[in-house]
């Protein structure tokens, strides 16, 4: 049983991973959040100006949104971070102060708005046409269009997509710890692989994955239940009724039906 | 909001009758990239008239109607509605005084019936929330929906939808009113409600250009009836005139199977 009490001793070990759930959670799960937030709500302002850029009939809106996207979705979150938290450190300095930790937010953020431009983008494009088309009959201009209607429709069709989206972020937001943080930002990872180097196993670092999947299974398990819902659950069984019934609203319609019968 | 109340509070203006403008078109091509579709179409339809265009699939009569708002920008040849040409002024200018009816009746499905018909009354011409709402009640009341007005589309008939979409377009007082094969996704029981409140708007003063299959509706209502095949019109004249004296083999051939 020698290989079972390391296995106990390197991943589970009890001390170690009590020793180190007040730091992840007074700081590690907090930074964690904060800097997920963060970016996905700079992301999805971002991503619509990216999706909605992408279905411009104008090629110099769609031209430079497809480049973005490409970048961004195309290159490791690792050296996007790396490049853009070192690259602009002194600018990001003049602004923000000596933390790397609103630069990795941006980064974070720049690698998010691809994805949710790319998902908005599909959604947007779902939307029947026919919806913007009685929009333009109506007199609506295309951006009136598209604010009040088309856009609302096609987003509400991705919100299972959005919320797999922050599940990525969640987890990338980890990658931050490349640009170095304050004690006080660091964010779950950090803090368990600190700890892990004084306890001198794992565990900590088994710590903050628990934590991590009790943030990302609860919302994989929330994006079902939309998914279920908006696919299936509008449809209950309704008792058999007539058509006919509906003859009878017309008596209704008397002031313009009337005189009809020319 | 009651029926008493609109017949009372309205019995000069807007829902007893309708100004309706006179409409031409003058040599229409239109095309969709290289291909014309619809080739010098000329077609007058006098103020407060009822135009039909019957023929076979593929056409061009819902091009032509497409042409008429400039949903699809004519190639040449000239619109004009109330004798001005329709292609100098911006077509979101010119979509307000047409009102257009879909086959599928393009409702707003996360609107109410009410917001459906109050959204281009806010968001366009530019009237309160409050006062659109106002409006919209009573035009879906005219529809007879005054009951249905907080119900989404998922939860109405397919003609309860176009009731709908017909009081949407009509809340904009449009001066001529544009259908295309408005009842051709309807289940048969519901055809001859949306008919007749098409026919109700002809016979109060409204112009209306109708694509439809409903040889009867086009019989009874039209002014003018227009049978259009490959792009062009190959007839146009009275109702008996088309359907009891067709003089093209095309339209004689196309009368044989439909009627």
């Amino acid at each position: 049983m020698d290989w079972f009490n390391t296995i106990i001793r390197t991943f589970f070990d009890f001390n170690a991973m009590i020793e180190v759930l007040p730091q992840l959670l007074g700081v590690g799960l907090l930074n964690t959040l904060i800097i997920s937030v963060a970016a996905t709500v700079i992301g999805v302002v971002l991503g619509m100006v990216v999706a909605v850029m992408g279905i411009s009939s104008s090629r110099w809106l769609r031209i430079p949104a497809r480049i973005y996207t490409d970048l961004f979705r195309g290159l490791p979150a690792i050296l996007t971070i790396l490049l853009i938290g070192q690259g602009f450190a002194r600018l990001s300095q003049s602004i923000f102060g000596p933390s790397p930790y609103p630069l990795g937010i941006v980064a974070l953020s720049l690698i998010a708005s691809a994805y949710i431009g790319e998902i908005f983008r599909a959604g947007i494009m779902s939307v029947d046409k026919g919806q913007a088309e009685a929009c333009r009959a109506l007199g609506m201009s295309y951006a009136k269009a598209m604010a009040l209607v088309v856009v609302p429709q096609g987003v509400r069709r991705v919100l299972p997509a959005l919320v797999n989206q922050f599940i990525a972020i969640v987890k990338d937001s980890s990658l931050v710890y490349f640009l170095g943080l304050l004690v006080s930002e660091r964010e779950l990872f950090r803090v368990g692989q600190d700890a892990a180097v004084l306890s001198g196993n794992l565990s900590p670092l088994v710590m903050a994955g628990i934590f991590y999947l009790v943030i990302t299974v609860p919302l994989t398990h929330l994006v079902n239940y939309i998914d279920d819902r908006f696919r299936t659950g509008r449809r209950r069984a309704t008792p058999p009724s007539s058509g006919l019934n509906e003859l009878k609203e017309l008596d209704a319609a008397q002031p313009l039906t009337a005189g009809s019968n020319k | 909001m009651s029926l008493a109340n609109i017949s009372t509070t309205n019995t000069t203006s807007d829902v007893e009758t309708f100004r309706g403008s006179s409409l031409e078109l003058k040599s229409l091509t239109m095309a969709y990239g290289d291909v014309e579709v619809l080739r010098k179409v000329s077609l007058e339809v006098a103020p407060g008239t009822t135009t039909c265009i019957i023929g076979p699939s593929g056409s061009g009569k819902s091009t032509l109607l497409r042409g008429i708002n400039r949903l699809h920008e004519p190639k040449s040849g000239d619109v004009l509605l109330a004798g001005e040409s329709a292609l100098a002024v911006k077509p979101d200018v010119l979509r307000r005084r047409i009102g257009m009816v879909f086959q599928h009746f393009n409702l707003f499905p996360d609107h109410t019936a009410l917001e459906n018909v109050a959204l281009a009354l806010w968001s366009v011409k530019g009237m309160s929330k409050s006062e659109a709402r106002e409006r919209a009640k009573r035009r879906l009341a005219e529809v007879g929906l005054a009951e249905r007005a907080d119900h989404r589309p998922r939860d109405l008939s397919g003609g309860q939808q176009q009731r709908v979409a017909i009081a949407r377009a009509l809340a904009m007082e449009p001066e001529v009113m544009l259908f295309d094969e408005a009842t051709s996704a309807l289940d048969p029981e519901l055809v001859k409600g949306v008919l007749s409140l098409m026919a109700g708007l002809g016979s109060r003063g409204m112009t209306m250009v109708v694509v439809t299959h409903e040889m009867g509706f086009a019989r009874r209502v039209a002014d003018q009836v227009v049978f259009m095949d490959e792009g062009e019109v190959v007839e146009a004249g009275t109702p008996s005139a088309i359907f009891d004296n067709p003089q093209s083999a095309r339209l004689q051939r196309f009368l044989s199977e439909v009627l």
